[in-house]
C-alpha cells in the first residue's frame, strides 16, 4: 500500500451524517488547458432548477491554475457563488490533487448535491470523490429533480438495458453525487458580466511523491474525418433495411440535401456498413440533433436511448408494426428504397425554393437601397 | 493430413500427464447423438470430452423441430419435467395444399395431453443446452467453441484421437465418436464419405416468429402448454421433393420448409422466397399474422436414407447422428434416431473397452445394434423411397392438386346430386392422370416405402 | 510480481428480455459472459506475468455463477480465483462493491504484496466505470483510467508508464506502484485458452469468501453498505404519438407531407440556417 500522507481510506463503515448540515447545489466546471467543457454549463443550466426549486444557492467548484475567466463564465452561466482553488499543481489534471482540491472544499463547505460531467476526466473523478467521502455517486444520469422539502435529488437513469428509467435516491449521506453525460442536458442562455461571490480554497501541501502521477507528454489526436454525430444537428441514420452499400448511398444523399451526417443502428455497425463512431444506442454514441431520420431501424430501446433526445424524429420503414413508429413525431410507412430518395429530391427542391426567397428578399431589399454592401 | 503417432504409448484412461491431454473417449459434436454418448459413457465411470464447435451446444444448430418421447425418455427418464420444453403436442397435421385451398388430414388427441406424453416442440438452442449440462453433471468434459479440426492417426491408420483449434490442442483416446452432424468434417476427411451429393441432401430454412401464448392458444385451438405440429406438403415447395411445417412453441412459432437440395439447383427456386410464399400463402398468414421474426436459420438435412449412409465404423472411430446420415426424411424424423444411434454407440464402447480392443471389428457391434433398431429398419424399409419421389414428382407437384379439385367437386353445395359429384371428382382425377397411372402409383409408393408387414 | 484482476459476470446484453407484465429483466435462459472490458484487463495481467513472472489472482464478487467467468480467466492461465459470494453482499451499489473488493484485495496483499490491479473500463449492464476509482482510493494506489498501452513497468523503482487514451488526446503518464490499471479494448486482444488451459481451469478449486471472510460486518456491505438505493422504476418517457403521413409505396406523397410540416414547424429554415 501507498501509505504515507493518510491516502489509505481505512474508514470501512458508512458514517452517519447529519444531513440538514449541507446546503446548497454544486456543479463541479471541468476544464482542459484552461478551457472549459460545455458539459459543466449544461449541469449549470440544470442545477439552477434544482438550486431555485430547493431555496437554496447555485454554486460552481472550480480547480486549475490562472482560472480566473473561467470563474467569471461560472458566474455567466448561473453560479451564484463560486469556489475556487488557482494553484500551479492543477494545471494539468491528475486524479490526486483534483480529488484533495475537491473533497476539501466540499468538507469545509457542505453542498448537499454535487453534479459531475461525466466526461473522462469527470469519471475519473467523481468516484474517487465519493469513495473518498464515503457518499452515494448516480453515474450517467439522463434526469435530475429534486424534492424541495426533503431536499432529496432525485437522480434518473436507464436501467435493464435501457427498456426503463430507474431513480436513485442518496437518502442519508451527503453531499448527492450525481454525474451526468454531455448532451444530454440543455444548453443554457449564458448572461455575460453576471457577478457572485467569489470563495478561494487552496489546496492541502502536497509532496511530488505524494501526487502519485505525472503527466509526462499529451500527443494531441487529429480531428481528422471523424464525423461527430453527437455534435450534429442533422441526422440520417441508417439500420437493418438498409442491406448495405446501395443503402448506405441514399442516406448519404438525404445527409448532404440536410446538410447533416449518417450514423447507424447496433445492425448497421455490426453488419460493418457504419464504423462504431456513428453508431446510435445505448453501446455507441448518444445524440441529440434537431431532426432525426431513422430509415430502417426498428427502434429496439437500445436504439432509442440514444437519439430520444431529438427534437424531432421521423421514421421510415416497410413495418407497420415496428416499434420506432411509437418513438417518432412522423412515421412513413413503406420502402426506404423508394421514400428517402424521394425526400432527397424533395428536400433539395425546398432548399432551392428557400434560397431563392433569399436571394430574391436580399434583391428586393437592394433595390431599395438597404442590402449591406451597399449599391 | 493425419498425424502418425505411436500407438503404444497411449493406453489407459485420461491423464494430464506427459503434457498430454488424454479421454477414454473423444465425442466430436454436442448435438443429440454426441451428448447421449457423452452422457451414457459418462454415467458409467469412463472420461470423456464432449467437444462443441459452437460457444454452447445448440448455437450451431437448428431442426424443425419435434422432439419424440423415444428413445429420450430411456436416457432421461421423464425428462419433460427438466428439460425446457415448448410445448407438448397433442394435434398433428397434414395439409396438402394448393394455391389457395387444403385437403387436411390429422389427428388430436386427449391421450397425448397426459403422461407420458407423445411428441414435443423444442428449441435446439436451449435444449441442447441443458441436456450437455446433464452430461457435464455426469462427469463428462464439455470443451465448447472449439473446432476438431481432424482426426490423430497412428502408424497403422488406426484413429487415436482429435486435433482441436486449441493451443496444444491435440486431444488422445481410444475411440473418437463423429457427431459433427451432416457435414461431418471428421467422417469427409478419414475417406468416409466423400462430398455430399446434392441429391442426397436437403435444404432447410427456417423462422421463429413470436406470437405470444394468447394468440397461439387461440389460433391453433390450444390450451395450456398444448401444441400442434402441422406438416405441410404440396403447392408450398412448388412441385419439388420436400415439405413445410408448422410447430408452435411457447410464445412463437417455427415456420419453415424443406427440399431436395438438387431440385433447388434445377429448378432455380430461392429458399428465401419459398419460405416468403409459404407464409404469404392465405391458409397460412392468418396463423402468422401480426407476428414479429426473431430468428433465421437454414441447415441441410441429410435425406438421402438407407443408401446413402457412410460406412460407420473404423478403427478407434464410431459415426453416429446426421453424420451417418440417420435421418427419416419423409417422416420428419432425425433426432430421435440421433440419440438412438449416440445409445448404442455409448453400449458398443463399454462392451469394447471390457475386452481392451477398439478395431473396427470390436465397434462393428454397432452397426449391428444399429440394423437391429427401429431406425435402421425404417430406413431400410424406405430405401427406395428417396429415389422414387425424385422419379416420380408428381407425388409433390399433381397429387395435392388432384386431391384438392376432387374434394372441391365434392363438397360443392351447388345442389348436384351425389352421383354427379362423385362423377366430377373422379373426372377432375382422371383428366390429370389416367386410371392407369394412379394404380401405377399406388404400386410404386407401396413398393417403395416397404411399410407394409 | 503479484496481479489482481477484478472482474464481474454480466447479462450477455443481446438476449436482455423484459417480462412485458411486470417489466422485469428475466434473467432465466439470459447468457451470462464475463464483461468483455475485463477480459482484456485479464489478458493485460497475463501478458505482465509472461514478460516479468509472477502470480495472477482474478476475483469477483457476484452470484454462484459468476464463477464461470473465473474458469475463463483461469483457462487463459490465471494461477488462482477466488469468488466473493454470499446473500449479504446482494443489491451493493458502486460504494459498497469497492469497499469488498478492496478489503479482499487487501487480504491478499497481506500474504504476497500486490503491484498491481487490473480492471476493465466499465461494465457493460452498469456501465458506470466507478468502481475502479472506489477501489484505488480505498487502497491509495495510485489510479489509472483509460489505459490503451502500457509503456513500461520497472518494479524495482516502483514505476509504471501507460498510455491513456481520452477525447481528443493520447496522455503519457508516469504513476508509482502499485497501482489500479483501467484499461480499454484498444490494450490488447485477448488469447484463446488452450486445451490443457481448459482442462485445468474444469478441475481448478476456487475458494468462496463472505463478507466475514474479508473481516467486513454484514452493515459494511450489500444494501445495508450502499448510500444510493433504487427509489423507483418507471417506463422511459415517450415522445407524444406521432403521426402517420403515408401508408404504401408513394415515396413523393410522403416526401410533400413531410415537408410541409417540417416547414410549418419552422425546423427547415433553422436547419439551413446553421
Amino acid at each position: 500500500m501507498n501509505s504515507d500522507n493518510g491516502k489509505a481510506s481505512q474508514v470501512r463503515r458508512l458514517p452517519s451524517c447529519d444531513t440538514s448540515a449541507y446546503r446548497g447545489v454544486w456543479v463541479f466546471v471541468e476544464q482542459i488547458d484552461g478551457v472549459p467543457n460545455q458539459v459543466s454549463w449544461e449541469l449549470l443550466g440544470e442545477a439552477r432548477k434544482l438550486a431555485d426549486k430547493r431555496g437554496c444557492e447555485l454554486a460552481a467548484a472550480v480547480l486549475g491554475y490562472q482560472i480566473d475567466p473561467i470563474v467569471a463564465e461560472s458566474f455567466a452561466y448561473g453560479a451564484d457563488v463560486v469556489y475556487a482553488i488557482d494553484d500551479p499543481l492543477l494545471a494539468r489534471y491528475r486524479t490526486y490533487p483534483y480529488r484533495q482540491g475537491l473533497v476539501g472544499l466540499v468538507r469545509q463547505h457542505k453542498p448537499e448535491m454535487l453534479l459531475i460531467g461525466a466526461t473522462y476526466q469527470g469519471r475519473d473523478l467523481a468516484g474517487a470523490v465519493a469513495t473518498d467521502l464515503l457518499t452515494g455517486l448516480t453515474a450517467d444520469c439522463t434526469m435530475l429533480d429534486v424534492d424541495p422539502a426533503t431536499g432529496l435529488l432525485q437522480a434518473s437513469r436507464p436501467t435493464f438495458g435501457g427498456t426503463q428509467m430507474a431513480t436513485i435516491l442518496c437518502r442519508q449521506h451527503r453531499p448527492q453525487i450525481a454525474s451526468v453525460r454531455p448532451r444530454v442536458l440543455k444548453m443554457p442562455v449564458p448572461q455575460p458580466g453576471r457577478q457572485g461571490r467569489l470563495v478561494r480554497g487552496t489546496l492541502p501541501t502536497l509532496s511530488d511523491s505524494a501526487l502519485l502521477t505525472e503527466v509526462v507528454e499529451v500527443i494531441r489526436q487529429p480531428a481528422g474525418d471523424a464525423v461527430h454525430i453527437e455534435d450534429a444537428r442533422v441526422i440520417v441514420a441508417g439500420g437493418r433495411g438498409l442491406g448495405g452499400a446501395r443503402g448506405l448511398a441514399l442516406l448519404e444523399d438525404l445527409a448532404d440535401a440536410l446538410g447533416g451526417v449518417v450514423a447507424g443502428s447496433r445492425a448497421a455497425v455490426e453488419q460493418g456498413w457504419l464504423p462504431h463512431e456513428q453508431q446510435v444506442g445505448q453501446t455507441g454514441r448518444t445524440v441529440r440533433p434537431k431532426l432525426y431520420i431513422a430509415c430502417g431501424i426498428s427502434g429496439a430501446i437500445q436504439h432509442l436511448v440514444g437519439m430520444q433526445n431529438s427534437e424531432v424524429v421521423v421514421a421510415i420503414n416497410r413495418d407497420p408494426e415496428a416499434p420506432i413508429f411509437r418513438a417518432c413525431n412522423y412515421g412513413i410507412v413503406g420502402d426506404l428504397f423508394e421514400v428517402v430518395p424521394a425526400l432527397t429530391q424533395r428536400f433539395r427542391q425546398a432548399r432551392q425554393e428557400w434560397e431563392h426567397q433569399l436571394t430574391a428578399a436580399a434583391t428586393d431589399l437592394a433595390s431599395y437601397g438597404g442590402h449591406p454592401h451597399g449599391s | 493430413m493425419a498425424v502418425d503417432i505411436s500407438r503404444s504409448a497411449l493406453e489407459g484412461a485420461s491423464s494430464m500427464t506427459g503434457g498430454e491431454t488424454r479421454f477414454d473417449v473423444a465425442v466430436v459434436g454436442a448435438g443429440p447423438a454426441g451428448t447421449t454418448c457423452a452422457l451414457l459413457l459418462a454415467r458409467a465411470g469412463l472420461e470423456v470430452a464432449l467437444i462443441e464447435r459452437g460457444p454452447y451446444p445448440g448455437s450451431k444448430n437448428t431442426f424443425g423441430g419435434v422432439l419424440y418421447r423415444h428413445p429420450l425418455e430411456q436416457i432421461v427418464p421423464r425428462f419433460w419435467e427438466r428439460a425446457p420444453i415448448e410445448r407438448k403436442v397433442i394435434d398433428k397435421q397434414y395439409w396438402l395444399l394448393t394455391e389457395d385451398s387444403a385437403v387436411k388430414l390429422g389427428h388430436r388427441s386427449r391421450r397425448f395431453a397426459e403422461e407420458p406424453y407423445n411428441t414435443f416442440t423444442v428449441l435446439r438452442a436451449k435444449f441442447d443446452r441443458w441436456y450437455a449440462e446433464e452430461a457435464r453433471e455426469a462427469g463428462a468434459m464439455l470443451i465448447p467453441s472449439t473446432v476438431a479440426l481432424e482426426a490423430i492417426r497412428d502408424e497403422r491408420g488406426r484413429v487415436i484421437g482429435v486435433r482441436t483449434d486449441r493451443e496444444q490442442g491435440d486431444l488422445y483416446a481410444s475411440v473418437v465418436v463423429a457427431a459433427d452432424g451432416v457435414n461431418s468434417l471428421l467422417s469427409r476427411q478419414l475417406g468416409l464419405h466423400g462430398e455430399l451429393r446434392p441429391e442426397h441432401v436437403a435444404l432447410g430454412v427456417k423462422e421463429v416468429i413470436a406470437l405470444g401464448e394468447d394468440r397461439i392458444r387461440e389460433r391453433f385451438n390450444l390450451e395450456g402448454d398444448e401444441g400442434a405440429d402441422i406438416s405441410l406438403l404440396g403447392a408450398v415447395t412448388k412441385g419439388m421433393v420436400g415439405g413445410g411445417f408448422i410447430y408452435t412453441n411457447r410464445d412463437t412459432v417455427s415456420v419453415g420448409v424443406v427440399a431436395n437440395a438438387d431440385a433447388y439447383r434445377r429448378s432455380g427456386n430461392s429458399p428465401v422466397d419459398l419460405l416468403e410464399e409459404m407464409k404469404a400463402h392465405p391458409l397460412i398468414r392468418p396463423l402468422l399474422e401480426g407476428g414479429q421474426l426473431k430468428e433465421y436459420q437454414a441447415h441441410l438435412i441429410p435425406e438421402g436414407g438407407f443408401d446413402a449412409m457412410p460406412p460407420l465404423c473404423a478403427d478407434g472411430l464410431l459415426v453416429v447422428g446426421d453424420a451417418a446420415g440417420l435421418v427419416n426424411a419423409a417422416f420428419f424424423e432425425g433426432s430421435n434416431h440421433a440419440i438412438l444411434s449416440g445409445q448404442l454407440a455409448a453400449e458398443t464402447i463399454l462392451e469394447a473397452k471390457s475386452k481392451g480392443d477398439f478395431s473396427a471389428q470390436a465397434l462393428a457391434g454397432y452397426e449391428r445394434r444399429l440394423r437391429q433398431s427401429v431406425t435402421l429398419r425404417d430406413l431400410k424399409g424406405l430405401r427406395r423411397l428417396p429415389g422414387l419421389l425424385h422419379s416420380h414428382p408428381q407425388y409433390f407437384a399433381i397429387y395435392p392438386e388432384l386431391l384438392n379439385e376432387a374434394a372441391h367437386h365434392f363438397l360443392a353445395a351447388d345442389g348436384r346430386p351425389k352421383r354427379d359429384k362423385v362423377r366430377g371428382a373422379l373426372k377432375a382425377v382422371t383428366a390429370r392422370r389416367s386410371p392407369w397411372q394412379l394404380l401405377r402409383d399406388l404400386w410404386d409408393v407401396w413398393r417403395g416405402t416397404n411399410l407394409w408387414p | 510480481m503479484h496481479f489482481v484482476v477484478c472482474i464481474k459476470q454480466v447479462p450477455d446484453s443481446l438476449d436482455l428480455k423484459i417480462n412485458p407484465e411486470t417489466g422485469t429483466l428475466i434473467r432465466s435462459g439470459v447468457m451470462s459472459v464475463m464483461n468483455l472490458y475485463d477480459l482484456h484487463a485479464v489478458e493485460e495481467a497475463l501478458r505482465l506475468k509472461d514478460r516479468f513472472g509472477g502470480r495472477v489472482t482474478v476475483i469477483t464478487m457476484g452470484p454462484g455463477a459468476a464463477e464461470q467467468s473465473l474458469r475463463e480467466a483461469v483457462s487463459m492461465g490465471a494461477d488462482q480465483a477466488i469468488l466473493i459470494s454470499n446473500p449479504a453482499l446482494g443489491g451493493a451499489d458502486t460504494l459498497a462493491t469497492s469497499l469488498v473488493l478492496a478489503e479482499a484485495i487487501r487480504k491478499l496483499d497481506a500474504d504476497e504484496p500486490v503491484d498491481l490491479v487490473f480492471v476493465g473500463k466499465q461494465t457493460s449492464d452498469s456501465d458506470t466505470a466507478q468502481v475502479g476509482p472506489g477501489i484505488a482510493t480505498r487502497l491509495g494506489f495510485t489510479q489509472l483510467t483509460y489505459v490503451m498501452q502500457i509503456d513500461s513497468v520497472d518494479f524495482a523503482q516502483r514505476q509504471i508508464q501507460v498510455r491513456r487514451l481520452l477525447e481528443d488526446r493520447i496522455e503519457v503518464v508516469r504513476g508509482r506502484l502499485p497501482a489500479l490499471v483501467a484499461v480499454l479494448k484498444e490494450i490488447n486482444h485477448p488469447r484463446r485458452a488452450s486445451l490443457p488451459g481448459l482442462l485445468r481451469a474444469a478441475r481448478v478449486e476456487i475458494p468462496v469468501w463472505s463478507h466475514e471472510t474479508i473481516g467486513l460486518a454484514r452493515e459494511d456491505v450489500g444494501l445495508q453498505g450502499s448510500p444510493t438505493q433504487v427509489a423507483k422504476v418507471f417506463a422511459p418517457p415517450s415522445r407524444p404519438p406521432g403521426e402517420l403521413l403515408s401508408e404504401g409505396t408513394n415515396g413523393a406523397a410522403a416526401a410533400e407531407a413531410l415537408v410541409g410540416r417540417l416547414a410549418e414547424r419552422g425546423l427547415l429554415e433553422d436547419i439551413w440556417r446553421g
